[in-house]
């Protein structure tokens, strides 16, 4: 990871025209909340996902993480890679809970 | 735009480890006035095991010698924590059912429930229709439960970065992606902290960055007895709100419960851990979210058509004895600890944030009673 270094703002924060556009649509959460995060000291993509919810809902971030990381990165006058992005994990797509659980039925069956 | 501080160095304290032990004693020390602080984080505030458990708050089944955080942050922190971090940490307090479906696990809950009892706590063993007027979808199969009505859940990511957000605007300096290599003495007292940026320098120390703060005691000889132990966890798509209650097993196949949010959260093991990571990345494994479900749908087969989201993973910091070390280190004077959670620091964190923040201040922690948790209470076999 690359070194930020976080002290308290010394401004209050600047609100933007545009500060009510949805940028994450599975969670709802808008522009002016994401720099309102990095204002409050969230410095990466995942601490600001952790703090608001981007990223978190149905889609895992697929459709906002590149809008969302660069809002980090404008606002802190960072590189996206200096910002790091949302783990890729698993499931790529939601599993209902019955289809997951069934992986051992063959085992079992044969047993 | 956030400013960015000129380099800083030096300060009174620093903190090895930006969890949310590191966030919540930053906090409590700046609220007294002392604010000179460093803390020193090599991936992201919180990654750890902090953003990665599931939230319990309980006091059950929790050992004597750590019971009395657990109770004083139950009885005077978590109710009044969101109005304190301004943001809402979704303290819930209705309570913690462990479920048995066999005689052996009734057994098993009994055991527990008296070791809880008998350290003051309301816990009771109940029926299975007991347990299920608590919460109602759940299988016939269960005959019993133990419960205590006074442990409940919490958001971890509020909770660490609203700790972290409010040390930062009482002015500590928070540094992210730096590691650190060791701690040196200077005249006897631990006063250097070698990372990959140079050299930092405090006149007092404090490490606490889970399972790998041991091979950085370790550089000025003190000998933690921690290990990791690796545990996956995982959550489903958002729900009507179905049941508040925190939930786990006698056999342990799955913990967790609803957030307010609406998903579940639920974590657990397969068995496999020991065996399927030997790497530092935070990987998850395929066979672990099937056997997880599998021990959901037992207790809940409504969930059945749930769907999962995600998967993830973290690290237990466990220690021998399975309660974490909250000390100062008399043999390095200048340097304090608070590592070897062992899973369960969560709950604890913002009693522990306190009596670290007194360790550091006043020498001892006298609000509360931490004396079983010294640094050198381990002994090889006599």
């Amino acid at each position: 990871m690359t070194k930020i270094v976080r002290t308290a703002a010394t401004e209050p924060f600047k609100p933007m025209p545009d500060d009510d556009m949805i940028v994450c649509r599975c969670e709802e959460i808008t522009k002016g909340e994401i720099r309102k995060a990095v204002y409050d000291g969230m410095s990466t993509t995942n601490e600001v996902k952790r703090w608001l919810r981007c990223g978190m809902g149905l889609c895992q971030g697929q459709t906002c993480q590149k809008n969302v990381q660069s809002i980090i990165s404008r606002e802190l006058g960072l590189k996206i890679p200096d910002i790091g992005q949302i783990t890729g994990r698993s499931p790529v797509r939601p599993v209902v809970m019955e289809v997951f659980a069934n992986d051992v039925l063959d085992v079992h069956e044969e047993a | 735009m956030v400013t960015v501080a000129a380099e800083k160095k030096k300060a009174s304290l620093i903190i090895i480890g930006g969890g949310v032990v590191a966030c919540a004693t930053a906090y409590n020390l700046a609220k007294k006035g002392m604010n000179d602080i460093i803390v020193l984080e090599k991936k992201e505030i919180g990654n750890g095991g902090s953003c990665r458990n599931a939230g319990g708050v309980r006091q059950s089944a929790r050992d004597v010698r750590e019971l009395p955080l657990a109770m004083y942050a139950v009885s005077n922190i978590w109710p009044t924590l969101s109005d304190e971090l301004d943001v809402d940490v979704e303290y819930v307090q209705r309570g913690n059912l462990r479920l048995g479906k066999t005689e052996a696990h009734i057994k098993t809950l009994t055991g527990i429930t008296k070791k809880s009892t008998d350290a003051g706590l309301d816990v009771k063993m109940i029926t299975g229709d007991e347990a299920r007027e608590i919460c109602p979808y759940m299988s016939d199969e269960v005959i019993g439960a133990s419960w205590c009505p006074t442990d409940g859940h919490a958001n971890p990511l509020h909770t660490t970065l609203g700790f972290y957000r409010k040390a930062l605007q009482a002015g500590v300096t928070f540094i992210s992606g730096v590691k650190v290599n060791g701690i040196r003495k200077y005249r006897g007292r631990a006063r250097f902290v070698d990372t990959d940026d140079g050299v930092y320098e405090g006149d007092n120390i404090l490490l606490c960055a889970g399972w790998e703060s041991r091979a950085i005691a370790d550089t000025v000889g003190i000998e933690l007895p921690i290990i990791r132990e690796f545990s996956e966890c995982m959550v489903t798509e958002m729900e009507p709100d179905m049941f508040p209650v925190m939930l786990g097993t006698a056999e342990s196949d799955f913990y967790g419960g609803q957030t307010k949010h609406g998903s579940f959260v639920m974590g657990g093991m397969c068995g496999m851990e020991p065996y399927v990571s030997e790497k530092d990345r935070f990987i998850t494994n395929s066979v672990t979210a099937p056997c997880l479900s599998r021990g959901i749908i037992k207790y809940f087969p409504v969930l059945k058509d749930v769907k999962i989201i995600r998967t993830w993973s973290g690290w237990y910091d466990v220690c021998k004895d399975k309660v974490p070390i909250i000390d100062n280190i008399s043999e390095v004077p200048g340097l304090t600890i608070a590592a070897g959670f062992c899973g369960h620091g969560f709950g604890i964190s913002p009693a522990t944030g306190l009596a670290v923040s007194e360790l550091i201040l006043d020498g001892e922690s006298h609000t509360i009673d931490i004396s079983g948790l010294k640094y050198d209470r381990f002994r090889a076999k006599a």
